[in-house]
Formats: structure tokens, C-alpha cells, sequence
């Protein structure tokens, strides 16, 4: 089992995130994280999948993408070749004898406290998934209320850019 | 309910106004673009939400629209009409269960890559989303069956999205592609601009092969010893039947033709070993399966052809030729993977090839020899029923050599499909017609009336079953109104006939659910004499080998009207060769319990 980092050049029409899912959900590939969001070209949207690939190869995955009308580029995004980010919202539950810990490993984690109330704090951390998983185990042992999580961002290192090519023909 | 009215002026509004373009409603656009990009022929049906449509339809003088009973039928129509000439089909409906009516007919039309225009209405946009009178999600519903949808929503927008799915469906691998238009896009009143901007980045087929892979399956050509070309419909999709037989008789190789693929390649050619698959012909089967380079021409490895995959052709080197990527090496790993057009690709493939023949002579004399034998050994055949009624293969193989290669010939699913698929013989692209990766009871009837609606002077033969007949034969009636003479041919074994075949083979002849008590010695409902009458057909019963010429001669002369033979045949005939679901293909049957005793080093 593999895991790869895709990142989707697509027009922005109705439908478009139900098509890319229901691609996946009709020939058997396994979404891990999906994140979608605008372009810096207006009209295209950017999506990003980790998919996990088992038996079948990763080539026949993106095939299939490439045949949807509405998808204009895909590419693979490397571990080390692109930045990888994830973002989450961790509430944790604190009271006065333990928020001075909490926050501590919020600074530690170069994390951010985004909301104060008496029993509780909403953080916000941003990192690759390493980075964000150490940080829920710290702060599991206090209480974690809810959460919240991004799909994975990424993007390519250097100054290349996915739409590059796309608007020379 | 009025169109919004609109606020702004905008560019294709002062487009209008410069070259003095025309405004209209959004139903005329539809009419309009549709006679703009060459269609002359609808089958479709009215309904609450495409109303408006069906207004102008009644004033062009250049399209006939051919009033079905069922959508279904509007869409298998439209797909006969396409696979018997290429062009792109055309089925109207209205929406909710007009357009779901037309959903079986999309799936066929895109597993047998159909290119196929499906116009349906869809509600009031604001009415979208309640749950309102006849709503259905059918963009939603077709997602996965089409090539691509559209959503209209917007008069503006209806010349520019049917072209752009007109062009989607018919260039690279056809397919289905459905416009959905909401009634109010439909009144709204806009300017019609002609030609539309088609702006479609995402969509590039690939027509246009690598060199390099070109010279590369030449190269392996010449080596191989025991090379097939496994042609596949791509081959009559993209019209390269001349190319395909060039290259063929330039590299002497052995053909064999998939169902969907009949008539792509001469049934009369001496390379020609007929049909692979679970009910391909022996040599066809394992020449595949013992081939040491396969060179597959727009075919996809479909399991029916292969058996089981794992173990097909262990041997052989794949040349995979394709116009669609992701069909390369989605099945069986290619070895020289070729993305483009059949039709340039052949006749590139040809030109390399005359390059590497002269180096090269290939040795394939072996092979040849040994499948001259099996051909020998394992011609196709049937043996006459025992319990004394008529075999259905005869009366199949009469219609095709009373009828000539000229003939149309459109099959329903299942045994009479398999046979008719064995016993006519095909000369040309076009003549045969079939429901293959879908399966469709059904298909026949209304595929015919398509076909003969497109060639109006060919023969068109329905070859249906007694089962499939019964679930489309409502469209004899539209045929008998609109004058579309089409001859049916019900195969009539008195029951689902391949679903008992395998109840006979796999079951213990446990027959569950498979009689439908028409044909002989039962109660005959529906009694298809009766029935051809009523929808004013020309109805012939034929119980016995001496009446069949006379019948179909019979049927031949008919053509004020459509005829319907009740062929009243053996209900324990049995689809031969075979090879048994989930093994090998070096497992083919000739017959029950009859395997060649193939040589392991041939």
C-alpha cells in the first residue's frame, strides 16, 4: 500500500467535487484527505487528495481523473519536493491548574491559542502530519473536546507553478 | 413563468447587436443548434418540463423527430442509429421519469462507447432542489454512465453547451453526453450566437500516436511468431476498417474480431479466425490464449474475452492501441502502450512496418499450421435438437445468407445474440449491432428502428430473443406509424435462454424463473402472432426447417410495414464453444464436456 499526494487543476462548475469523488468511490480508490479551494486563476479550482493505492497503480488513478471534461491537470507532489501542510482546531479542556501546561506545549509546538474561555482553549496548529499528531498526544491527556481538520495542503517547491503550462496552447 | 428579466448588457449581447444576430427562446436554440450542427433525425418523447422544446420542433423542415413509446426506446434508437453510420445519436426526453427512461439506454451507450447527444428538460431553476413535480437529479444520476454532463440554466448558454456536447460525444473515445435544460432556460428569451465558443480545456483526446511506439510495434510484428490482432470496436468507431485490413494482409497475421467488433474485418477473409471469448470460436480463443504478441486494436481486454485474467495469453507480448489512455494497461499491462486515433494509428503502424519487412521477413508458418488445424478440428456448429423443433442457429444463419452482408443486423442479449454473432457472416463495419459491455435485453427492437431510420434503404433485421422482445416491443407501433419497416426475428425458446443455459450447466438443471410460456406446447403469452397484429405488423409463425426460407423471403418482400417472425425453436439449443466462467481460456468447450486437447507446445 502506497500513499501519494495529488494535486487537481480543475474548472470551478457545479458538480465538479461530486464527479472527482464519485470517481473515486466507483473504481475502488481510497480518498485519505480531500481539500479544495480557489486558484490563483480565476474560474479553476485546486484540489488536493492523498490517495492510498493498493494492487491497482497509481497511472490508472489519474487515467481516469484526466478522462473527467472538467479536470485541465494533475500532478504528483513529491514528499520532498513540496511543502505539506495540515491545519487543525483542537479544543482542550483546561482548568487553573492545568492551562499554564497546555499552553506550554502550545508554545513548544509553535502553535496558537485562538480562544479563551474559563474551562476551555481553542488551538490552532499548522504542520505536516508528524508534527500535528505529536501535538494531539500531549494534549489528549487534558481532555480534548472536539477537533477539527483541513485536508492536506500542498504545493510545489520552487518557483514552477501547475497552471504553467496550461495556458501556453 | 417569465424569464428574469436581464439587467445588464452583456458581450454576446453587443455581439448580437453588431452582426445582427437573432434573439430567441431558449427552446428555439435548442432546434436551432441542433439543425446548425447537421442532425436531421430525434427520437424523443414531450413532457411537462421540455414542452417548449417540442413547440418549435414542430416548424423545422430539416429534423424528424420520431415519436417512441418509452425514452428507452428514444435511446437505444438513438444508438442504432449511430452504430449503424457513425454519427451522433440523438434522444429528447422530458424530466424526472423521462429522463430516468433514459438512463439503461446512456449505460449501454457508454460501456459500447456510443456517441449519443441526450437532451432531457429538467424543472423551473427555482424549483430545483424542492423536490418539485417531476424532478429528478439527472445530471446527478448519469455522472457515472456519461462521458460528461451539462446543467443548463441559462438560455445563453444552450447553443454553446449542445455544441461542446455534440463535440465531446463524437470525437476521441464517443460516448454518451447528456444536457439537462430547465424549463425556464427553455422560455428565456436570448440571442442566438452562431458558431459558439467551445471552451472545453480539459478535454484533449489524443488522436495522433508516439513515432516511437509506432516503430517499436512494428519491430515486434516482424519477430513474433505467433502474432493475432485482437481488433476490438474502437476499430468500427473510428471507421479504420480499410486501414485494418491493409495492415493486416501486409503482415499476413491472423485477425480475430470481438463481439463489438464484428464486421470490422472480413468474416470471408481467409486471416480470419471469427470471435474470441466465452463464446469465440476455438481457433480464436486459443490463438489468443497461445499467441506470443497480441496487437490490440481499440479493444479493452473486456473479461468476457480474456477468461480469467491472470491466466490469459501467459505468453504474449501487448501492443495496446487506444484512443482512450486509461484503458492501457487497465486490464493486462501493456508492453508498448499506443494512445491515438485506431485509424492513424493503423495506418502509421502499416507504414513502419513496410520499413521493418524489409529487414525482417516474419516467420509465422508455424503458427498458421496449427491454426489451420484447430480450424479444421473445431469449426463452428450445432447439433440439430433432439426434441424435434427447430434450431435456433439454422434459422439465424438463414436470415444472414438470405439477407447478404448489405443487411443491418441488431441483436438483443443472450443466446440468439451469441449465435447471431456466429452464424451471420459479416463483411462490413456497421452491419452488426449489439448491446456488448451492457448487456441490454431490449436493445434490439429500437437499436433496429434506428438503424433503419439512419439507412433507410438497408435491410434491418432485429434478432431478438422471446424474453428481450418483450421488454421494448412497444416500439413496433412506432415503427408501424412512421413507416419504418425493420424485420424482427424472435428467436422464441420459451424462456430467458442463456440464463437456462447456465441453470443446464451450472445448477443441476434447476430451471428457476426461467420460462416464459411462449413458444411450444404452452399457454403463448403473449401470443406474437397476435401481438405483431395488433400493432400493425405483418405476423408469421414458423414451427419447422422447411418454412423458414419462405418466411424470411417473405419478410424480405415486406416493406409496408414491419414484420415480426415468431421463430418457434428448441429450447434446449445450447451457445457453443464456451468457456466456463472464472477459468482459463485454454479450458474452451467445442461442446458439453468437449475441450480441445491442445498442444502445451504449439
Amino acid at each position: 500500500m502506497s500513499r501519494h499526494v495529488l494535486s487537481l487543476l480543475v474548472e470551478n462548475k457545479p458538480g465538479l467535487l461530486t464527479r472527482v469523488a464519485g470517481l473515486f468511490a466507483r473504481r475502488g480508490f481510497n480518498i485519505e484527505s480531500l481539500a479544495v479551494g480557489t486558484s490563483e486563476v480565476p474560474g479553476l479550482s485546486r484540489i488536493t487528495v492523498v490517495v492510498t493505492v493498493e494492487g491497482l497503480p497509481l497511472e490508472q488513478i489519474t487515467k481516469q481523473l484526466n478522462k473527467l471534461v472538467n479536470v485541465i491537470k494533475i500532478v504528483e507532489l513529491d514528499l520532498d519536493q513540496s511543502v505539506q501542510r495540515e491545519h487543525l482546531l483542537i479544543k482542550v479542556r483546561v482548568d487553573n491548574t492545568t492551562r499554564s501546561q497546555v499552553l506550554e506545549a502550545v508554545t513548544l509546538f509553535r502553535a496558537r491559542v485562538v480562544d479563551v474561555s474559563t474551562d476551555a482553549v481553542v488551538i490552532e496548529v499548522t504542520g505536516d502530519s508528524g508534527k500535528t499528531n505529536a501535538l494531539l498526544k500531549v494534549l489528549e491527556p487534558y481532555g480534548i473536546k472536539e477537533m477539527a481538520q483541513s485536508g492536506l495542503l500542498a504545493i510545489g517547491r520552487g518557483s514552477k507553478s501547475i497552471t504553467d503550462r496550461v495556458f501556453k496552447n | 413563468m417569465p424569464a428574469e428579466p436581464r439587467t445588464a448588457i452583456s458581450p454576446a449581447d453587443l455581439k448580437a447587436a453588431h452582426s445582427g444576430t437573432e434573439t430567441m427562446s431558449g427552446a428555439s436554440a435548442v432546434v436551432r443548434t441542433l439543425e446548425l450542427l447537421g442532425i436531421t433525425d430525434v427520437f424523443g418523447l414531450p413532457g411537462g418540463a421540455i414542452l417548449p422544446v417540442y413547440d418549435p420542433l414542430m416548424d423545422t423542415s430539416t429534423i424528424r423527430h420520431i415519436l417512441v413509446r418509452h425514452e428507452q426506446g428514444a435511446g437505444h434508437a438513438a444508438e442504432g442509429y449511430a452504430a449503424s453510420t457513425g454519427k451522433v445519436g440523438v434522444a429528447i426526453a422530458t424530466s424526472g421519469p423521462g429522463a430516468t427512461n433514459l438512463v439503461t439506454a446512456i449505460m449501454d451507450a457508454h460501456m459500447d462507447s456510443v456517441p449519443l447527444l441526450a437532451i432531457t428538460g429538467q424543472v423551473f431553476s427555482n424549483l430545483m432542489g424542492t423536490d418539485a413535480f417531476q424532478e429528478a437529479d439527472i445530471v446527478g444520476i448519469t455522472m457515472p454512465i456519461t462521458k460528461h454532463s451539462f446543467l443548463v440554466t441559462d438560455a445563453n448558454d444552450i447553443p454553446s453547451t449542445i455544441a461542446a456536447a455534440y463535440h465531446i460525444a463524437s470525437t476521441g473515445r464517443p460516448g454518451p453526453v447528456l444536457v439537462d435544460i430547465t424549463k425556464d432556460a427553455q422560455q428565456q428569451e436570448a440571442p442566438f450566437v452562431w458558431p459558439p465558443k467551445i471552451d472545453l480545456p480539459g478535454y484533449r483526446p489524443v488522436t495522433k500516436a508516439h513515432g516511437k511506439q509506432i516503430l517499436a510495434a512494428a519491430q515486434l510484428l516482424v519477430e513474433a511468431k505467433k502474432p493475432v490482432l485482437y481488433v476490438g470496436g474502437g476499430v468500427i468507431r473510428a471507421k479504420a476498417s480499410a486501414e485494418l485490413l491493409e495492415l493486416a494482409e501486409l503482415i499476413g497475421a491472423p485477425v480475430v474480431t470481438t463481439l463489438m467488433a464484428r464486421g470490422a474485418f472480413p468474416d470471408s477473409h481467409q486471416q480470419h479466425l471469427g470471435m474470441p471469448g466465452m463464446h469465440g470460436t476455438v481457433p480464436a480463443v486459443l490463438a489468443l490464449q497461445e499467441s506470443d504478441l497480441i496487437v490490440s486494436l481499440g479493444a479493452r481486454f473486456d473479461d468476457r474475452v480474456t477468461g480469467k485474467t491472470a491466466l490469459f495469453a501467459p505468453n504474449a507480448k501487448i501492443v495496446h492501441v487506444d484512443v482512450d489512455p486509461a484503458e492501457i494497461s487497465k486490464i493486462r499491462t501493456a508492453d508498448v502502450p499506443i494512445v491515438g486515433d485506431a485509424k492513424d494509428v493503423i495506418a502509421d503502424l502499416t507504414a513502419a512496418l513496410r520499413t521493418a519487412l524489409a529487414e525482417t521477413q516474419p516467420d509465422t508458418e508455424a503458427w498458421w499450421t496449427y491454426l489451420n488445424g484447430l480450424r479444421e478440428e473445431f469449426p463452428l456448429g450445432y447439433t440439430a435438437p433432439t426434441d424435434g423443433l427447430l434450431a435456433p442457429q439454422y434459422v439465424i444463419q438463414r436470415i444472414g445468407e438470405l439477407t447478404g452482408p448489405e443487411g443491418i443486423y441488431a441483436a438483443g442479449v443472450g443466446q440468439h445474440q451469441m449465435w447471431a454473432a456466429q452464424f451471420i457472416k459479416y463483411e462490413r463495419p456497421n452491419s452488426w449491432l449489439n448491446s456488448g459491455g451492457a448487456g441490454t435485453m431490449g436493445y434490439s427492437v429500437p437499436a433496429a428502428m434506428g438503424a433503419k431510420v439512419a439507412e433507410p434503404d438497408r435491410v434491418v433485421w432485429a434478432i431478438d430473443g422471446d424474453g428481450c422482445f418483450q421488454m421494448t416491443n412497444q416500439e413496433l407501433a412506432t415503427c408501424a406509424i412512421n413507416k419504418i419497416p425493420i424485420k424482427v426475428a424472435v428467436i422464441n425458446n420459451s424462456s430467458l435462454g442463456m440464463v437456462r443455459q447456465w441453470q443446464t450447466l451450472f445448477y443441476d438443471g434447476r430451471y428457476s424463473n426461467t420460462d416464459l410460456n411462449t413458444g411450444h406446447d404452452t399457454v403463448r403469452i403473449p401470443d406474437f402472432l397476435k401481438l405483431a397484429d395488433a400493432y400493425g405488423c405483418l405476423g408469421i409463425r414458423v414451427t419447422k426447417e422447411e418454412e423458414v426460407d419462405a418466411a424470411i423471403q417473405l419478410a424480405l418482400e415486406t416493406n409496408d410495414r414491419p414484420v415480426v417472425i415468431d421463430f418457434v425453436v428448441s429450447a434446449d439449443a445450447m451457445v457453443w464453444p464456451m468457456v466456463p466462467q472464472g477459468v482459463s481460456n485454454s479450458y474452451v468447450q467445442y461442446a458439453k464436456d468437449h475441450s480441445p486437447s491442445f498442444d502445451e507446445e504449439a
